[in-house]
């Protein structure tokens, strides 16, 4: 009992310890790709002042403490706001930078679909060309047109 | 008013909301002579809590932005420090803003210098917009009703704080 107590003991750890040590190991590559140097206004990966060799040293020690890349970027932002995100948070105002251009490019759709529905239903569509040339002047352009042409022996 | 004009009348305002959102959140800012200094508070630097400029009226202030990874700041610090020594009391105070600087690099940088002026905290350079830095080091003095009376967009020594701020100053420090 206790030797198959041990054996399960045995297997449960080789089983659990690869998927403890899969966990993905924060990089100073992905970050920096992800935050800004907020002196120079560029991505951290760009940067190379004195500002952003503090950040990135700051991002290396916390790696070395073992911190989550989330864990990391919230820290940044404890330091220097949400501004030192590069991409806007997906919460709060910082939600219109992405809900904004999705619900102007959706109005744009249907506006235009309205607007192409109304144009065939108008006899926009094939017909109407065909009618557009067909209907000439009227009236007293008619006349003109019809004098000027006369006066041609075409 | 048809439907379809007030979805183009809102769309327009919209637009237009979204447009002075942009100019007045982004646009220019700063602090001229005889402006009132920008009092938003910031967080100590060390010790907890919350000061603004606000609480220092009736004294006169020398606001200093500053970074650690800046280099002319670090030139300056002892001369603001001495300067504080010799002028500061219930009058006057220099007043340190860390800007867009790590806090501990920041305290590192305090305790290094030894500098006993308060200090604040501006990480995500905030306060730096506020007063319409370009960068580190700035210098403003506030009266002590707090409007701005000189400013400095560069460091301060020894000789510039005697010959153009402490003509400024009252007598007697405490």
């Amino acid at each position: 009992m206790r030797t198959g107590a041990a054996l399960l003991a045995v297997v449960l750890l080789a089983v659990l310890t690869p998927v403890a040590s899969a966990a993905p190991r924060a990089s100073l590559t992905e970050i920096e790709k992800q935050v800004m140097c907020p002196v120079c206004g560029t991505l951290l990966q760009l940067a190379e002042s004195p500002q952003a060799q503090r950040e990135k040293a700051f991002i290396r020690r916390l790696i070395g403490e073992g911190k989550t890349e989330s864990q990391i970027k919230d820290a940044l932002v404890a330091e220097y706001g949400n501004e030192v995100l590069a991409l806007p948070q997906g919460s709060g105002f910082s939600l219109s930078a992405y809900v904004v251009p999705i619900a102007a490019f959706l109005v744009a759709a249907v506006a235009l679909a309205l607007g192409v529905m109304r144009w065939r239903r108008a006899g926009g569509g094939s017909g109407g060309g065909g009618q557009t040339a067909a209907a000439g002047p009227k009236g007293d352009d008619a006349e003109r047109l019809d004098a000027d042409l006369a006066r041609y022996d075409l | 008013m048809s439907v379809r004009s007030s979805i183009a009348v809102l769309g327009v305002v919209a637009v237009v909301g979204l447009l002075v959102f942009g100019l007045v959140s982004k646009g220019s800012s700063g602090v001229a002579l005889g402006d009132p200094a920008p009092a938003s508070p910031l967080p100590r630097l060390e010790g907890g809590g919350d000061e603004s400029l606000a609480q220092y009226k009736g004294r006169w202030v020398l606001v200093n932005f500053w970074a650690s990874w800046c280099i002319p700041c670090k030139q300056e610090a002892p001369a603001l420090e001495e300067f504080q020594r010799q002028h500061g009391g219930s009058k006057f105070t220099v007043l340190g803003i860390d800007s867009r600087d790590l806090s501990g690099d920041g305290r590192e940088f305090v305790r290094r210098y030894g500098l006993s002026y308060p200090q604040l905290r501006d990480g995500d350079g905030g306060a730096a917009h506020d007063f319409g830095t370009t960068g580190v080091p700035e210098n403003f003095l506030i009266d002590p009703a707090g409007k701005v009376r000189w400013l400095l967009r560069g460091p301060v020594d020894e000789e510039y704080l005697r010959n153009e701020i402490a003509p400024f100053l009252p007598e007697n420090k405490s």
